[in-house]
């Protein structure tokens, strides 16, 4: 299995990644490389096996619904890379 | 004997029986991190002040009567992927520089409960992506047997932090052997848990259903002590299991009899170093005069289990770091125009190669088209490595192995070549995958004096056992008595 370059700008762009042609290069091959060695599974025989997600037995872990205290505003706004007006500002998303 | 080379157990006695003061130990602690860690590089953080205040209190404590806990005044080392509102928690990336978490991991608070000192917060591969710490964006960790090879990853920090006898206890997290090769490559003991013994509140998440924290400790009591303090229930992760792996200490020093272990064909083939065959082979014969009886098994999908590693990790770690968008908290690009550019600049300046790689793979597995042939495939076959070990667990009652194919690598070996440095994880991934508890320790040393880590697994929740026959072992062998580090050489 082999990744273009073009291949890996849209996956990139799905990712919100800004690659740099150079490193999408790079990147098409690194991963083409490991897409090769991936491909063993397709010897392994799955047929009527369940997938399996995770390896806990719980399952559909439910609590009451109780009101309780959340992290204060001026807390969760502490790391910020801006704020104005008790709000994260980012830049303009509606023109 | 020096303060720094007690262990865990040793320093909490002599500070409970007031021998020793915390304060004393603390601000010795400091002057040997400060002699010691520009060479290793294991701490990303430190905070002497504040420690001292910790220790104090918990010796005022004791002056007065009081009983500060089973840690109290006894300093240790936290993975800077583990939140702590006292230190930063960086990830070991430029994203989370300066990222002050608001609340404490659920194991940080099991640890303040208990008394014991915070002094650092311990270097990674960044966002525990790595086997060699090398990924770093803070600069990598050296190992302290010697400082030309890598300590490991991603937890190498505080693996080469209790070696260097820098921190007396440490946590780790182990995601595909991240806490188990580095205590390997270390010469210490590392200990993954069952998934869902340890809650992973306040642990920035790499691959949840693969992530666990562990103990990283100079002995198998202070695993032991150290388990028994962070496994309990916790609301706050739906992973988290009813109860915790129950008491360990108490535990250790009875002597198992008549039990069996697996020997996996498919762990002894191609690929390990034929010195770590030999101290593998050798720590079997121990285990056999301490009663084991050795018997040969197959995990037949062993050869998968690398392959399944890299579609599943990678595929939950897309969608865990997605949040990192620069509009909460963490790294901002300066170069945004719009909200899309924002984000697509921020985690391209934020992120190093290795994480934006596996973020690329996860996408890309994930993607439209791609999903069946490669997450579905995935999840299937891990069922498949699941069984294996129901079916080994229902004949053995553990597993032995190398932990690490190789001991220590040399820095840069690897960094070039992505696929190589995937393979040092061959031995310990399946169970991050099945889900079972694993540990790493000391089984003797190569010609270049580089430690070698014996890798001994369990079924689900069989830790009380697991470190039963550690201890067994260590009590034979003593490794960790018998060499000194290049450090203090």
């Amino acid at each position: 299995m082999s990744l273009t370059r073009k291949e890996v700008e849209w996956i990139a762009h799905l990712a919100r990644l800004e690659l740099t042609e150079e490193m999408a290069e790079k990147m098409a091959g690194q991963l083409s490389q490991v897409l090769d060695y991936i491909a063993k599974l397709d010897a392994a025989d799955t047929a009527g096996v369940e997938p399996m997600s995770h390896s806990g037995s719980l399952c559909n872990v439910f609590r009451e619904d109780v009101p309780s205290p959340s992290l204060e505003r001026e807390a969760a706004l502490r790391n910020a890379p801006e704020q104005s007006a008790g709000y994260f500002r980012v830049p303009r998303v509606i023109e | 004997m020096e303060i720094h080379e007690l262990t865990g157990l040793e320093l909490a006695e002599q500070i409970r029986q007031r021998k020793v003061s915390s304060q004393e130990a603390v601000r010795g602690l400091f002057q040997r991190i400060r002699s010691i860690d520009p060479r290793v590089h294991a701490y990303l953080s430190l905070n002497e002040e504040q420690s001292l205040r910790s220790a104090k209190d918990a010796d005022d404590a004791l002056a007065a009567g009081r009983n500060p806990g089973r840690l109290a005044g006894v300093p240790i080392a936290v993975k800077d992927n583990i939140c702590t509102t006292d230190f930063p928690t960086t990830c070991a990336s430029k994203m989370l520089k300066n990222f002050h978490p608001p609340y404490d991991a659920h194991v940080v608070e099991c640890l303040r409960r208990e008394g014991a000192v915070i002094v650092g917060k311990t270097n990674l591969d960044e966002f525990a992506m790595g086997s060699s710490t090398e990924n770093s964006a803070f600069g990598p960790t050296h190992n302290p047997w010697d400082l030309s090879r890598i300590p490991g990853g991603s937890s190498g920090g505080s693996a080469a932090a209790i070696a260097a006898g820098m921190a007396h206890l440490a946590l780790g997290s182990d995601t595909g052997g991240s806490i188990r090769q580095p205590a390997a490559h270390c010469g210490v003991v590392g200990l993954k848990p069952t998934y869902g013994a340890v809650s992973r509140y306040g642990l920035i998440a790499f691959a949840s259903s693969l992530d666990q924290i562990g103990p990283i400790t100079k002995d198998v009591r202070d695993a032991a002590l150290l388990m028994e303090a962070i496994s309990n229930h916790d609301g706050r992760d739906s992973t988290s299991g009813p109860s915790g792996v129950g008491p360990c200490l108490a535990e250790i020093e009875r002597p198992l009899e008549g039990f069996k272990v697996g020997v996996p064909k498919e762990f002894f083939g191609e690929g390990l170093a034929p010195q770590v065959r030999e101290k593998v082979m050798e720590a079997l014969r121990v285990i056999e005069r301490l009663g084991g009886k050795a018997v040969d098994i197959s995990l037949p999908h062993s050869d998968y289990a690398i392959a399944v590693y890299y579609i599943i990790a990678p595929a939950e770690a897309g969608s865990n770091l997605a949040r990192y968008d620069g509009a909460h908290y963490g790294y901002r690009t300066e170069k945004a125009e719009d909200i899309i550019s924002m984000f697509s600049r921020t985690r391209a300046e934020g992120f190093g190669p290795e994480v934006q790689r596996r973020i690329l793979l996860g996408t890309y597995t994930l993607s439209s088209g791609y999903y069946d042939a490669y997450y579905l495939k995935a999840s299937k076959v891990r069922q498949l490595i699941r069984r294996d070990y129901e079916r080994a667990f229902d004949q053995v009652d553990f597993i032995i192995s190398a932990t690490s194919p190789s001991a220590a690598f040399k820095m840069g070996e690897r960094t070039a070549n992505p696929l190589e440095m995937y393979l040092a994880d061959i031995y310990t991934v399946s169970v991050n995958l099945s889900g079972g508890p694993g540990i790493s320790i000391p089984c003797g040393f190569t010609r270049e004096n580089l430690p070698v880590g014996l890798q001994i697994l369990a079924a689900d929740m069989q830790e009380p056992r697991l470190l039963r026959l550690a201890r067994a072992y260590e009590r034979e062998t003593n490794w960790r008595q018998t060499r000194r580090t290049a450090i203090d050489d």
